[in-house]
């Protein structure tokens, strides 16, 4: 009885959604006031009935309803509560659901915190959004429908939730992507409501800014997640493949990241408008496309529930049709270049446009190294595979550049700057840095120059941020003051770029002095990895809810052989799937992780072991956080909150004096 | 030069370095690091580079694995029922590793016609086979299909 009424609830929102597409825009182009304030209430009911069709597939979870088909593919009444809850988007169908919950609920947010916009472009906003979601309606009711039955012949208990996903990680690592991907469809919607009507001013970038950057910060949250949780559950120790997989969710993340720089320029100085356009198509497409990768079973993997070629064909069409719309409209649409502002060979404008090459060219390198094999396996040109290797290669240098600009780039003002001021205000931080990044060579012990390069650029970056915050907030009155007096989109910049310089330093270090032993080991044995001793005391077994386990126990002691920890890695049998799984031992600190993971039996009283030491590898997740939480703080900035409609009309020719004005709200973000 | 036009050459020129410098080191990048995949038959025809790192995959053959008693070394031969190769690995084999299931190794031929591999990929769960070993058998499976004496049940059971 639920599952059909979640059904319902599905077609009815497709309903909603497609009113929602046509009406309000139609009232829009009309002129027909009556028309567009339909926009929001149909926003409302829209999200109303997905989250009822949401709570009832939840609901078909928790209560063990396996005459659903989705739920005995991916539950199991052994299954403990909280993963039954997070299985609801454990499978395809439940994950597209989730994905279709967050995209109602993105556009609910823009109808309520959308007063103070003219209705015009409220509605048209709304429209878009209401496309893009009858699209992932149509494709969750055609293809992927979550409420099918299994009936007559309903199984007495469900095939289980795949063991990689019985995990923290994944109750929050999917909704937080998810909330990334999505909200990039605002910053979609804005730029093709602005393309409609023609009005691509500087209100129209400060009306995106802050989603785009919310949507920026819970995807850097995702991204780190799913690093998180393939570093501990895969077991082996990597924080980053440069799987396909992974890099779909990479690719919005740079353009994401490329677009909330260039809005702020055109924010701030209306330049670069149609550039920001596009962007904010790309990103929204990247996501499209990171989605079709990841669910269409063009790729194997753990992200890849069933290969079903009608869900492929479908997403393809549903971004083609994105696409080729999207592009159609900015051809016909994207204000010819009239540069009205000018701005020097040597200015912040420059130096953000710089940031946008070097973004975009990662982007495409990326894009490059997962599609190519794609598609040479398509025209049955041969199977080959670009590994990391490839992406470290080209991504490093790229990664580097963008630092030793960003800190650069930090000084410099709008339409101006000096060169040779620059230089002179460059000299100290540059000494500094030179000198911390000596010192970090000498603690590890070793010189390599990509450590160097990688470790200066972090070091670099963030000793330019503190360096700009130390002379914005000199005052008469004290720091103290002129520290309160920065806004908080500065500090969320200064957050963003600390959270960069963090993430720097430790990929850089992790990966150039961490130590991977994989070593034979029976009870009794030690070994050294990075300077502590790892010590096999014993081997044992356990049964957990669901699995039944053979642990080891192993004592981690630092050179002075005193001990530190004891870890118990353990290799689980999953009762239902009949799959192994590793589950790594991990002494977390701040400046390293020492890491142990059982491998196979080799004989009858050994084990292959590996150990790893992996300096600042939390360093990688910490920078992440910093990201968001900068990004967050960034958008709670009260210049969102206070401009009312007049100031927007004013805006677009008061941002041309530069807003020097106030301490640098300018900064925000770029 | 007009100002304006001046200030689009900058940008133009930008964005051409930018773009010029990613396909550089793109091409360049990905002349060195694209792996092909083959199969044993064609390793034994010759078919496959030696000493290029490469990946190769199949079955790994009933009985073949022959760990060393003092390392973490293991031998075992992959097959796709026509032709096997003997593979050489250091390290630790991913859970899914076995006898009769289907894997990918990365790594380089030697001289004598043995795969040293640096990496050995399991697949993941127990409806998935790598696309790959997949269509090796498959081949395979097709070739001994057309001699007349039809080994081809073997593969019946995979």
């Amino acid at each position: 009885m639920y599952p059909e009424l979640g059904q319902i609830a599905l077609i009815l929102a497709l309903l909603l959604a497609v009113l929602l597409s046509v009406v309000p825009l139609v009232g829009s182009v009309a002129g027909r006031d009556q028309l567009q304030a339909f926009a929001r209430p149909l926003s409302a009911g829209m999200f109303v009935f997905v989250a009822l069709a949401f709570g009832i597939l939840t609901r078909a979870f928790v209560t063990d309803d396996f005459s659903v088909a989705y739920v005995a593919n991916n539950s199991n009444s052994m299954l403990p509560w909280y993963y039954k809850f997070s299985a609801v988007w454990g499978g395809h169908e439940g994950s597209l659901l989730l994905w279709i919950l967050m995209l109602v609920g993105w556009t609910l947010a823009v109808a309520v915190f959308s007063r103070r916009l003219p209705a015009v472009m409220v509605s048209q906003v709304l429209a878009v959004l209401g496309m893009v979601t009858v699209g992932f309606l149509l494709f969750t009711i055609i293809t992927s429908n979550p409420f099918d039955r299994t009936l007559p012949n309903v199984p007495a208990d469900g095939a289980d939730l795949n063991p990689l996903l019985q995990d923290f990680g994944l109750i929050v690592h999917p909704p937080m992507l998810y909330m990334g991907y999505v909200g990039f469809s605002v910053a979609f919607a804005f730029a093709i409501a602005a393309l409609i009507n023609g009005k691509l001013d500087a209100a129209w970038a400060r009306w995106s800014r802050p989603w785009t950057t919310v949507a920026w910060a819970f995807l850097s949250l995702g991204i780190a997640l799913g690093s998180w949780w393939a570093y501990y559950e895969l077991g082996w120790g990597g924080w980053w493949f440069w799987d396909p997989v992974e890099n779909a969710s990479l690719l919005p993340w740079l353009s994401g990241t490329a677009l909330m720089h260039s809005l702020a320029v055109t924010e701030k100085r209306g330049v670069f408008k149609s550039w920001t356009v596009l962007l904010a198509i790309v990103t929204f497409s990247l996501s499209l496309l990171g989605t079709f990768l990841v669910r269409s079973g063009v790729l194997t993997s753990v992200h890849a529930f069933a290969s079903d070629p009608d869900r492929g064909t479908f997403l393809l069409v549903l971004l083609a049709i994105t696409i080729v719309s999207s592009l159609t409209l900015y051809a016909f649409r994207a204000p010819v270049v009239h540069v009205r502002s000018r701005y020097g060979s040597l200015s912040r404008e420059i130096f953000l446009l710089l940031n946008n090459v070097l973004l975009v060219a990662a982007t495409l390198l990326v894009l490059v190294g997962t599609l190519y094999p794609l598609v040479l396996d398509y025209l049955d040109m041969g199977r080959l595979s670009i590994g990391e290797p490839f992406f470290s290669l080209t991504f490093s240098p790229l990664a580097i550049a963008a630092g030793l600009l960003l800190g650069a780039g930090i000084f410099s003002r709008w339409k101006k700057t000096d060169g040779g001021w620059l230089g002179r205000k460059l000299l100290w931080p540059l000494a500094v840095s030179v000198v911390v990044t000596a010192a970090v060579m000498v603690g590890y012990g070793e010189f390599k120059p990509w450590a160097f390069a990688g470790v200066f650029a972090a070091v670099w970056v963030s000793v330019a941020t503190f360096w700009d915050l130390w002379d914005k907030s000199g005052s008469k009155k004290g720091r103290l003051y002129g520290l309160r007096r920065q806004s908080r989109s500065y500090y969320g910049m200064v957050l963003g770029h600390l959270g960069l310089a963090i993430t720097m330093a430790g990929a850089t270090v992790v990966s150039n002095y961490g130590v991977e032993r994989d070593v034979r080991m029976s009870p009794g044995d030690t070994a050294s990895a990075g300077g502590y001793q790892v010590t096999f005391t014993e081997i044992g077994n356990r049964r957990g809810k669901n699995f039944t386990a053979e642990y080891g126990r192993f004592e981690v002691s630092d050179s002075n052989g005193r001990v530190v920890s004891t870890l118990y890695p353990e290799k689980r049998q999953y009762m239902v799937q009949r799959n192994t799984m590793t589950e790594a031992g991990i002494d977390a600190g701040l400046f390293r992780d020492v890491f142990v993971a059982i491998g196979e039996r080799v004989s009858d009283d050994a084990w292959a072991i590996r150990l790893q030491y992996k300096p600042l590898v939390r360093w990688l997740w910490l920078g992440s956080l910093f990201m968001a939480a900068g990004g967050f703080l960034a958008i709670s900035d009260r210049r969102y909150r206070i401009r009312d409609k007049v100031t927007e009309t004013q805006s677009s020719t008061a941002s041309q004096d530069g807003d020097r004005s106030r301490p640098d709200p300018a900064g925000a973000l770029s | 030069m007009h100002p304006i036009r001046k200030k689009r050459l900058t940008i133009i020129l930008f964005l051409l370095a930018g773009v010029s410098v990613a396909v550089g080191l793109t091409t360049y990048a990905l002349r060195q690091n694209i792996n092909l995949f083959y199969d044993p038959s064609q390793i034994a025809e010759g078919e496959a580079p030696v000493d290029v790192r490469i990946r190769a995959g199949g079955m790994v053959e009933e009985g073949s694995v022959i760990r060393d008693p003092e390392s973490l070394r293991v031998e075992f031969k992959v097959t796709d029922f026509t032709s096997s190769v003997l593979m050489e690995y250091t390290g630790i084999l991913p859970d899914l590793f076995a006898e009769g299931q289907g894997v990918v190794a990365m790594g380089r031929l030697d001289g004598n016609g043995r795969f040293v591999a640096d990496q050995v990929l399991a697949k993941h769960d127990e409806n998935y086979m790598s696309p790959e070993v997949k269509e090796a058998m498959d081949k395979a499976a097709g070739k001994r299909a057309a001699l007349p004496d039809g080994h081809g049940e073997a593969t019946a059971s995979y």
